[in-house]
């Protein structure tokens, strides 16, 4: 019965592999998700003077989108955003490592999917929220706490599956 | 129109095989003895198919040929010949060509070199290889073909990866995919076996220097990969336990187990059903390790570009090979045990351990590499396994496999005399013991680490040199006339373990002694390392064949007051604007000097890095007689004599006594 | 060593041009201290972003980024394993190197030493049940006496087959018992 030993390790090995073929390596899950969203306050882009904290938008549902102006799938998903959105909910922007300052004039000139963006210039904040590409979402609640992360451009059907029962329900 | 003779010789290689694979396993299974004579011009044909697929491969390449999407993707109009031709195997599709021929090499080798083997053995080998083949040229053929057209033509190519513009790269795949696909023969051998139910010490014998070759290969792989990151990935580390480096790390321990198990099953007919099993484990690891390079299985610096249906391919193909492999060992492997007995303390108890530990290692690596997969596939979340478990799981376990290599060559097969052992290895420990828990004291202060490596480091040169001691003390006559006519066989034993030996000094002095400075250099800034003095001249401008680069110019003067200078890069590659650091090493016998460009500060002012790795040569240096004494013990006359005297009537005595007295490996 | 270091580097001043020209160079950051802690840790931690690199070698802006914040950590007072922490907490266990030991990793962790265990178990095994193998009792005294003839007789140069050979070395074996 010895003898079987090593085809049965190697079976249970197969099995494995053949999961990992359809799993990503590189998706890392947030522990973040059930945590209080880190606090911060940030000058707004293209606004000068004016700041934006988390803490202004107690008592609604929200939505954090990180995005940086050379990142051109973030400036793609901006131009789908506001139809996906549709008013739903309010998306705010945190502009990641915007060292060339061509947020302002971008957002100017393109349109802004956010109700303000703030200005993360030495990226600090994203840090703390965890982020490693972008374009990334959090979906935040009432109480301020992160619901979801979504890591990369929000597409319609992303929007459907993913955030729309989650608003449904946290907005309820 | 070559790309299309290309594609169509994979064809006719694919068709070859099919029969290779099929028809000479059912002639020896027959008796037949025609059906069996098919199996070697079979094989000696699909490879010269193969190699001239690859040659076809290669003439796009150099010929700058962008209509085929291969050299499209993997090279530029601007890089260098030796590039172009190497980057024949810089892609999956090309790396795939390459151990297809590679393969066939090996078949045509056994085809021509196995003469003094009985026929039945040699079509069923070939037979086994055929069969892989057919796995290799399916997958060619229907998944990755390199001869795929591009239309419309681009203008120019995009370049081929700037880690693989290399020394490193001409050299580290071809040797790696020896030593991988060497051990099919290997591999091929085991299943024979079990398909012929024979499995003796002469099947050992026949198998042995095949496997040994194969190993020797892959240490020289191993060896070469270590280096070429040394050189290119620009921080001077040698060994990351990245997933690449443990797939090829994994099937070169199973190797090393597998020669030394070979030995006892060879002298004594022992073993034999572990070493037919490792032989189908040493394979299948090569194969896994592919899977794991080319899957997107696992997170990698080296991976290729990843496809989950070439995965799925490739997982098929591994499954029906390690399966029916596997299989067919539960079902045929000998229930009855051969050879003789031995004792507790025996040439062959001591290479059982050793084996053992081998194999814990192996165990270790594996896991540590594929747990973040079964976490993942299991939900439980993503984990990280780094440098920190590796070393500090594989150490421990191989620290005794290197203790055990100063005893084993002078134990006795069968039954070892333990009064005898310590008389003679008492020395040899003593001194090694004292000097290496003094050295540390001279230098930093005690270390135990250091100790340790060096006392393993000198245990086994003193054990060699006892070795020699031993063998040469029963004869008389000149000692170098004597030692020139010791056999190849003790002889490649002997230095591979010295190359060991050296491989530990290295990697212990260097782990623990080497300094690093990370500092602001304006021009004609000077900075002191141990001893060194570096001057920094400033980054002027170059263009290069394929890039521009930034050279920095750092004038060296060794506390011995020679001087000389270094030139490391900064390069910003034409076609895919990609920038790499290349370092300056100036190597030497007992230490490199390692200076890497950092980012440029302004007013020609750089950071920059700076190294002294300490001994840091002994690594590659070890490596190299690892190797060299594999290839020596591959070549042993006994392996040779069987085959100028393969008529002679069957008389004993000659064979015996080089077998018996000797105590060879 | 210092000596003979002063020495060189008076020597190097005194050569003409090179006292004036050639200024020490400043290390890369204001605490050599810190920042060998900085660069000990930051060994064990994963690049997230990068394909399989520590935090201590990658170039990657973002593992710059992360080097600067753990680096303000340790400046604010913070112990390694408080900044262990807080990086754990924002990236999960994938940013370590080092698997943390718990139930989730007993097996990564216990895994080498039971493959060790059970390879010694097996190996005993081996070595008990070959110490009391008897011989095969099925050779003939007369192999055995051909064998030891052989043996003795004068080695003229007739190696003979590889599978004869096998065979008489185990008898051979067997009778010098």
């Amino acid at each position: 019965m010895r003898r079987w030993i090593p085809l049965l390790v190697f079976a249970v090995l197969g099995v494995f592999l053949y999961l990992g073929l359809y799993l990503n390596p590189k998706e890392v899950p947030s522990p973040l998700v059930g945590r209080p969203a880190p606090d911060f306050t940030l000058p707004v882009v293209g606004r000068p003077g004016e700041t934006f904290s988390p803490s202004e938008v107690r008592g609604e549902v929200w939505l954090l989108n990180i995005w940086a102006p050379w990142c051109s799938v973030c400036l793609e998903e901006h131009r789908h955003l506001p139809r996906m959105v549709a008013d739903r909910v309010p998306v705010y922007g945190l502009t990641w490592k915007d060292l060339d300052r061509e947020a302002a004039p971008l957002l100017a000139r393109n349109g802004s999917p956010y109700v303000a963006a703030v200005d993360d210039h030495d990226g600090r904040i994203a840090i703390r929220y965890g982020v490693t590409v972008t374009p990334e979402t959090f979906v935040i609640d009432r109480e301020g706490m992160i619901r979801m992360k979504h890591v990369g451009p929000i597409t319609p059907a992303v929007w459907e599956k993913k955030f729309e029962p989650l608003l449904r329900e946290l907005q309820s | 129109m070559i790309a299309e003779l290309g594609q169509f010789s994979i064809a006719l290689a694919l068709a070859l095989a099919l029969v290779q694979g099929s028809v000479p396993l059912v002639g020896a299974h027959r008796g037949d003895r025609r059906l069996m004579a098919l199996a070697k011009p079979l094989a000696q044909a699909q490879f010269v198919l193969l190699v001239f697929a690859f040659a076809a491969l290669a003439w796009s390449f150099l010929t700058h040929d962008f209509s085929v999407r291969n050299v499209a993707q993997n090279s530029f109009s601007q890089l260098p010949a030796m590039y172009r031709f190497t980057a024949t195997w810089g892609s999956h599709e090309g790396s795939l060509l390459l151990w297809t021929m590679i393969l066939a090499g090996w078949s045509a080798a056994v085809s021509v070199f196995a003469r003094p083997l009985p026929e039945e053995m040699v079509a069923r080998v070939l037979g086994v290889m055929g069969l892989i083949s057919v796995g290799f040229l399916a997958l060619l053929l229907l998944t990755s073909s390199p001869f795929e057209r591009l239309f419309p033509i681009p203008a120019d190519g995009r370049d081929l990866n700037p880690l693989l513009q290399d020394l490193g790269m001409v050299s580290h795949p071809p040797l790696l995919y020896m030593g991988y696909v060497g051990f099919s023969v290997a591999f091929a051998f085991a299943i024979a076996a079990l398909l012929s139910g024979r499995l003796d010490a002469a099947w050992a014998r026949w198998s042995r220097p095949w496997t040994t070759t194969a190993w020797t290969f892959l240490t020289l792989g191993v060896g070469l990969g270590s280096w070429w990151a040394y050189r290119e990935l620009g921080w001077g580390g040698w060994w990351f336990w990245d997933p690449t480096e443990n797939a090829s790390l994994m099937p070169w321990l199973a190797g090393t187990a597998l020669i030394h198990a070979l030995a006892a099953t060879e002298k004594r007919g022992v073993f034999g059903n572990w070493t037919v099993l490792l032989a189908i484990a040493t394979f299948s690891l090569s194969l896994l390790g592919t899977f794991l390079v080319r899957s997107g299985v696992l997170s990698s610096v080296h991976a290729f570009a990843t496809d989950p249906t070439r995965g799925l391919f490739i997982l098929v193909f591994l499954g029906l090979v390690v399966g029916g492999s596997l299989t067919l060992y539960a079902l045929r492997a000998p229930r009855m045990m051969g050879g003789g007995s031995f004792g507790w303390l025996s040439r062959e108890s001591l290479l059982l351990a050793n084996n053992v530990f081998l194999v814990a290692a192996l165990g270790a690596v594996l896991l540590g590499t594929l747990y973040p997969l079964f976490l993942d596939a299991l939900g439980l979340g993503k984990i990280s396994v780094g440098p920190p478990y590796f070393n500090a799981v594989f150490v421990p376990l191989v620290a005794p496999v290197l203790f055990l290599v100063g005893i084993g060559p002078l134990a006795r097969w069968k039954q070892a005399d333990l009064h005898d052992l310590l008389w003679r290895l008492k020395w040899a420990f003593a001194v090694a013991l004292i000097t290496a828990a003094l050295l540390p004291l001279t230098l930093d202060g005690m270390n135990l680490q250091v100790t340790l490596g060096l006392f393993l480091a000198l245990w086994i040169l003193f054990t060699v040199l006892k070795g020699f001691a031993v063998r040469l003390q029963h004869h008389r006559g000149s000692r170098i006339r004597q030692l020139a006519r010791l056999p190849r066989a003790f002889w490649g034993m002997q230095l591979a373990h010295a190359g060991l030996a050296l491989l530990v000094v290295g990697v212990t002095i260097v782990s623990n002694y080497e300094t690093e400075r990370d500092v602001r250099m304006p021009i004609g800034s000077h900075l002191e390392l141990a001893g060194y003095r570096f001057v920094f001249q400033g980054v002027e401008e170059l263009p290069g064949p394929n890039y521009l680069a930034g050279r920095g110019t750092m004038e060296v003067t060794s506390p011995w007051g020679r001087s000389f200078t270094l030139y490391p890069e900064k390069r910003n590659y034409n076609a895919s604007g990609m920038i790499m650091t290349q370092a300056a090493v100036n190597y030497g016998p007992f230490r490199d000097v390692y200076v890497s460009l950092g980012d440029p500060l302004g007013d020609g002012a750089w950071t920059v890095r700076v190294y002294h790795k300490p001994f840091v040569g002994w690594l590659w240096a070890g490596t190299l007689l690892l190797a060299l004494g594999g290839g020596l013990a591959a070549a042993d006359r006994r392996y040779r004599v069987a085959q100028r005297r393969r008529s002679a009537p069957a008389s004993v005595a000659g064979p015996l006594r080089s077998i018996a007295g000797e105590g060879a490996a | 060593m210092r000596y003979r270091l002063r020495l060189l580097v008076l020597a190097f001043c005194l050569l003409p041009g090179w006292g004036t020209a050639s200024l020490p160079a400043a290390p890369n950051t204001d605490d050599p201290v810190l920042e060998a802690r900085l660069n000990h840790l930051a060994e064990d931690l994963r690049c997230v972003v990068c394909q399989n690199e520590s935090l201590a070698e990658s170039r990657a802006s973002l593992a710059l980024d992360l080097r600067e914040e753990i680096r303000e950590m340790m400046r604010a007072g913070m112990s390694d394993d408080a900044v262990v922490e807080s990086l754990v907490a924002r990236y999960g266990d994938f940013v370590l190197y080092r698997p943390p030991v718990k139930p989730l990793t007993y097996v990564l962790w216990g895994g080498p030493l039971a493959f060790l265990l059970i390879g010694i178990a097996l190996a005993l095994a081996t070595l008990h049940r070959r110490r009391t193998l008897r011989p095969q009792a099925d050779v003939s005294p007369e192999a055995l006496r051909e064998a030891a003839r052989l043996l003795r007789s004068d080695h003229s140069s007739h190696p003979g087959s590889p599978i004869a050979s096998g065979r008489a070395s185990r008898l051979s074996h067997q009778e010098e018992r």
